[in-house]
Parts: C-alpha cells; structure tokens; sequence
C-alpha cells in the first residue's frame, strides 16, 4: 500500500504502527495525544486487531507485558504524566526482555504542567525512567513521514533485541498536520522466531512449557545459571544496541563554525533558522539526533574536535545538553535556546526560528 | 517396612499431577502452607479439561507465585496487583488460549484493585484464583486489605482495629456485583470436603471461559501458619471457627442461575 496523505501527526503514529505489524494498541486518553487513542479505537478492530481502553496508565503498560509475553507486537500511547505512571512496567518489560513499543507526546511539565508541547522528558525517556538501570532505544522523529517511519522501525528493533523502545514525540509533532506518505517498509527477517512467547504448551516446537519472569535475582531464568549471568547477558544486549543504533542526521554540518543539536520539534524550527542564517553567510548547520539513545556521541565529539560551537535548541530547562557535554567533554562552547526563550511567556508559547537566529548572530 | 513381607494390596488411588514437576531440591512454601494444595487443585483441573496445553497463567507477586517453577504451563509473572491486566491483552490477542491469574488476597485487593474491579467492569473472558491468607505471607507477615478484626500482624501489632485501618474486604461477594462477572465463589481447603467443593467452584471457573461466558472469580481460603503463629492443626482450627465466619463459603454467583 502506497498512498499519500494529510494527516496530524498523532495519525501517523497510528499509520506507522499499522504498517510496522501492530497486533494491539492499549491505552489510555491524555492530552494532547489524545488523536492517537482515538485513531486505534477507529481503524485497528475493523481490521481485526486489538483495540482496548485501559483504566490507566499503570494498566496500558501492563496490558503491553502481556501482549508482548504472548509474542504479539503491542503498543501505546501517552503524554507525560501517563509516562511517569509507566515506569515501574517498562523496567519489568525490560527485564522479562519483552519488546514492545511506548509512544510519549511530551507536554510541559513538571507535575501536571501543562497540556501543550515541550521536550521535557528527555532525561527520563534516555536513562531508564524507572528502577533498576535499563536500557531502551529512544527514536525522536521531528516530521509526520518520520513518525511514520520510525514507527516501523520502532517495532522491528524491538523484536530485534527483545526489548522495550521509545518513540519520543512532542505537543507540536502531534497536533501538527503534514502530507504523509503511507508506505511498508521491508526489513531483513529477524532471528529471533519468539519461540520464547507464551502461546500454551502444545504450540511450542518442542512441546515444553515456556516461563517468563523480570525477576532474575529471584527466580530461575534459564539459560542464565543466576544474577549475575544474567545481568551479564542483558549488559551486553545493550552495548551492541549502543554499538549499532546509532542514527542522526546531519544538516549542512559540513564546514560550519556553530552546530545546532536539537531534535522533534526544536529541530524543525532549527533548521529554518539555519536557512536565514546561511542566507547572510553565517556558517552554521546541525546534527539531529534521531536516536536520542544511543546518544550520537561520536559525531559531536569530531565537531568540538574541530573546534566547533555548538547551540542546543529544546523545550525544556536543558536535558539534552547533558549529552552533548558527554560529547564535547568541555572542548568547546555549549550555549542553549530554551523553553525560556519561547515566542510568548505561556504554556502555548514556541521557540520561534528567529529567536534561535538571534542568538546564532550573538554566538558567531 | 519391607513391602514385600505385607500382605496389603496395594493400589493406587492417587498420584501427582503430571504437569507437577519438582523443581529440584526447592522447599518452596512453609509447613502446614495450604497454597500448594490449591495449587494441586488448579493442577488438576487443569489436566481433567485436558486445558494444561493451551494455559497460560500469569501470576501475580506473593507466595503464590513460586509455583512458577513447579508448573509445566506457559507462565509468567506480572507486576505486582497488575496480573489482570496483562491476562486481558493476552487473551484478546489470543482469544484460543486459556488465560488464568493466580493472585494472593493484597496482589488482587489492594494494590491490584484497580486492574481488578476494571477487568470485572470490561467482562474479561478470564479466570482468577486468589488466594486469601489474610496477611502478606511472603514479605513477614504484615496486614492485608482481608486481615481480620483484631489479628495481629506486623504492621498491626495490637490487632487490626477498624477505627485506623478499617474492615477486612469481601472479595467473592464484590466480585458477584459486577455485570462483568459471571461467576463468583469462595472455597477453603481446610477439610476433605471443602477441597472438593473448591476443586468444583474452580472447576466451573475454568468451564466459563472455555464457554467465552465472561469473568469467573474464585476466592480460597489459605493457611499461613508462620504468620498466624498457629501450628498447622491450629491454623484449620481458626479458619473453621473464625475465617469461615468473616468469609462464608459459598458460590456468589452463577451465570446459569442469573440467565
């Protein structure tokens, strides 16, 4: 199926999970992705997938433990306060290895906050938000077709590597309407035939009942002979996930003096900035990341190498700036364009392309 | 005694289950525990409706949940209280299989209420077996929402005294209020008899959901003689003169009377 068409972003999650071989949607209302839930509930039972309405956030993510321990690609949806209630089962889903995919529309927080945009998640959504020390892929789109997309991709590094990844969205990215192309996407068949899933006895290969648990330390996790063993295997899951998921992307990056690190929404309106910039002969240009975890550490340390600023762009007090101080190592100067330099001083405020011009002419 | 030199015929009436495996050299639950009588029960019911193949449990956290290595089902256990949540996504993605939780009375009543009384409101085609010890055996002993008026617990050291922490909750009778529900029971262990009647309340639980009828709850009564600070023999006697009257047995609700 290919088509084209004009949908809010909080569509084309729906569209990109459709595509990706979503079996189930479980989820609860909470602004401002509330576009989401509604599109399940329209278009996944009259196609004879699972649709339910959770009771809550605590429940989404928990109806996701069940449906991924019975082999089947689950998902939901929420915004931040939904996304603070899902940390305790998205650490259990990490550690029974049960991949399933989380979409978070961050809203302006902390608490209740606000229910428009910001980026204020960053930090909980890259380290593990919930007890224990996990690890998940964390995928920031910053456009309709990239939602789309990454929702593919989103469910096949999941099954991939048994494990629980974040597609971590914005206010703006889901209300905003953009000409998306609905497209499949072919992956490489993956190894892993879930043979672990929990489908009753009598459908396994071997006959042999299948166990599942995310308590290692408690009770037997075969082939793991103990804690340890485990926590071995699960450490080095994660480096390969840190060795080979790297993605960013770069955007006249190439022989600029000042590089802009922003991603979703921050980096839409950067990149415009970057246009007038380059316009009047400023030599900027920006590394994206797209995958927020693994951080793009690399990259940004070979920029400061050559003696590059940088400017980071996002909706919050500054989270993602952490990073990219692991990644500059103090080799050159990090400025910040934050939720404080939003257009207008309220909850439906934005950072506008020419206050992050502003400040590219001061830095430069 | 050398069985050769006896005259006895013998004959076996009994034997374990065979999807009982002995998890080798585990000693999983205290002296005089009745969780792993019903834990026999479940087992076999399990293999009488020649259901163990396509069963799955989820169990949630408590004693309970050591049976997951005694088991030979798909089993998995869930976070704790949120057992019927993750039943409920694996039984709509799969509705062929059979889906069961297995729950002690706080994974279900206190901090699973929530995923309890919802999966009721949706009418889960599900079963659940709670196991209601009136304490919070695994952790020592402290009060559940079903501790009795006056029983001293951990956190209750003078007795629980419903002025500060209430009165004990009725599971099976709750349960029997919802639409959702189709069947509702409480059974106990403590006597030949009440095992048989649990083994048949179970029994219909289990019938429901092959029938796609809706929810079936079974409450049982469990001993927990460490906690209680009773011998194994003191513990049926307290179920039979105090437990029983707080939470009489007795089925709650039957979809074929309701119909």
């Amino acid at each position: 199926m290919t088509e084209r068409i004009f949908i809010q972003g909080n569509e084309a999650v729906g569209w990109g999970a459709l595509n990706g071989d979503c079996d189930g949607f479980f989820g609860y209302p909470i602004t401002p992705q509330n576009e989401v839930i509604q599109w399940f509930a329209k278009e996944f039972p009259e196609r004879g997938r699972t649709f339910v309405q959770s009771q809550s956030e605590v429940s989404s993510i928990n109806m996701l433990y069940g449906g991924a321990a019975g082999g089947f690609r689950v998902m939901t949806s929420t915004s931040s306060p939904g996304w603070g209630l899902m940390q305790e089962s998205i650490s259990h889903c990490a550690a029974a290895e049960l991949p399933c995919v989380i979409v978070l529309v961050q809203r302006g927080g902390p608490g209740a906050g606000s229910i428009r945009h910001s980026q204020m998640d960053y930090i909980s959504a890259t380290r593990g938000g919930g007890q224990g020390g996990y690890k998940n892929i964390v995928l920031a789109p910053s456009s309709g077709q990239e939602i789309h997309d990454l929702m593919q991709h989103g469910f096949y590094l999941a099954d991939k590597y048994r494990n629980p990844l974040i597609i971590l969205m914005d206010g703006i990215l889901g209300q905003v309407s953009e000409s998306v192309e609905i497209k499949k996407i072919e992956f490489d068949p993956l190894e892993d035939d879930k043979d672990w899933a929990l489908i009753g006895r009598e459908n396994h290969k071997d006959n042999k009942s299948r166990s599942i648990n995310s308590a290692a330390g408690v009770l037997p996790t075969p082939p793991y002979a103990n804690y340890i063993s485990w926590l071995k295997h699960v450490d080095e899951k994660y480096k390969t996930m840190e060795k080979n998921e790297v993605r960013y992307e770069s955007y006249k990056a190439e022989e600029a003096d000042l590089i802009i690190v922003a991603y979703g929404y921050a980096a839409r309106v950067s990149k415009e900035a970057i246009d007038m910039a380059r316009a009047v002969g400023y030599k900027v240009g920006m590394i994206r990341p797209i995958s927020l975890w693994p951080f793009p550490y690399e990259i940004i340390k070979k920029k400061s190498e050559k003696g590059c600023k940088f400017l980071v762009v996002e909706d919050s007090l500054g989270l993602l700036i952490e990073d990219v101080k692991i990644g500059v190592q103090g080799r050159s100067e990090i400025h910040l364009v934050s939720i404080l330099d939003r257009h207008i001083p309220t909850d439906g405020g934005v950072i506008m392309p020419s206050r992050v011009l502003e400040e590219v002419k001061k830095i430069l | 005694m050398n069985s050769k030199s006896s005259s006895i015929t013998r004959k076996t009436v009994c034997t374990k289950p065979n999807i009982w495996i002995d998890p080798p050299g585990a000693a999983m639950y205290c002296s005089g525990c009745q969780h792993p009588v019903i834990h026999r029960i479940i087992a076999e019911i399990l293999e009488e409706m020649d259901i163990d193949r396509k069963a799955i449990c989820i169990g949630g956290v408590g004693c309970h949940a050591f049976v997951q290595v005694a088991w030979d089902v798909d089993i998995t256990i869930a976070a704790h209280g949120r057992a019927l949540d993750s039943c409920t996504a694996i039984k709509r993605l799969n509705p062929e299989s059979i889906v069961f939780s297995i729950q002690g009375d706080g994974d279900c009543l206190a901090i699973g209420a929530g995923a309890f009384i919802n999966t009721m409101t949706r009418g889960e085609n599900l079963t659940t077996i709670m196991y209601n010890n009136t304490n919070y055996g695994t952790t020592g002993g402290q009060m559940a929402p079903t501790t009795l008026l006056g029983q001293k617990t951990a956190t209750t050291p003078l007795g629980r005294n419903s002025k500060t922490e209430g009165f004990p909750i009725h599971a099976a009778e709750l349960a029997a209020t919802f639409k959702g529900t189709v069947y509702s029971a409480r059974g106990s262990v403590h006597t030949p008899a009440n095992y048989q009647r649990t083994k048949k309340y179970i029994k219909k639980a289990f019938q429901n959901q092959i029938d796609g009828a809706g929810f079936s709850f079974v409450e049982v009564i469990s001993a927990c003689p460490p906690n209680w600070h009773l011998s194994p023999v003191d513990c049926i006697k307290r179920i039979d003169e105090q437990i029983i009257n707080e939470f009489p047995l007795g089925e709650y609700k039957d979809r074929k009377e309701v119909k």
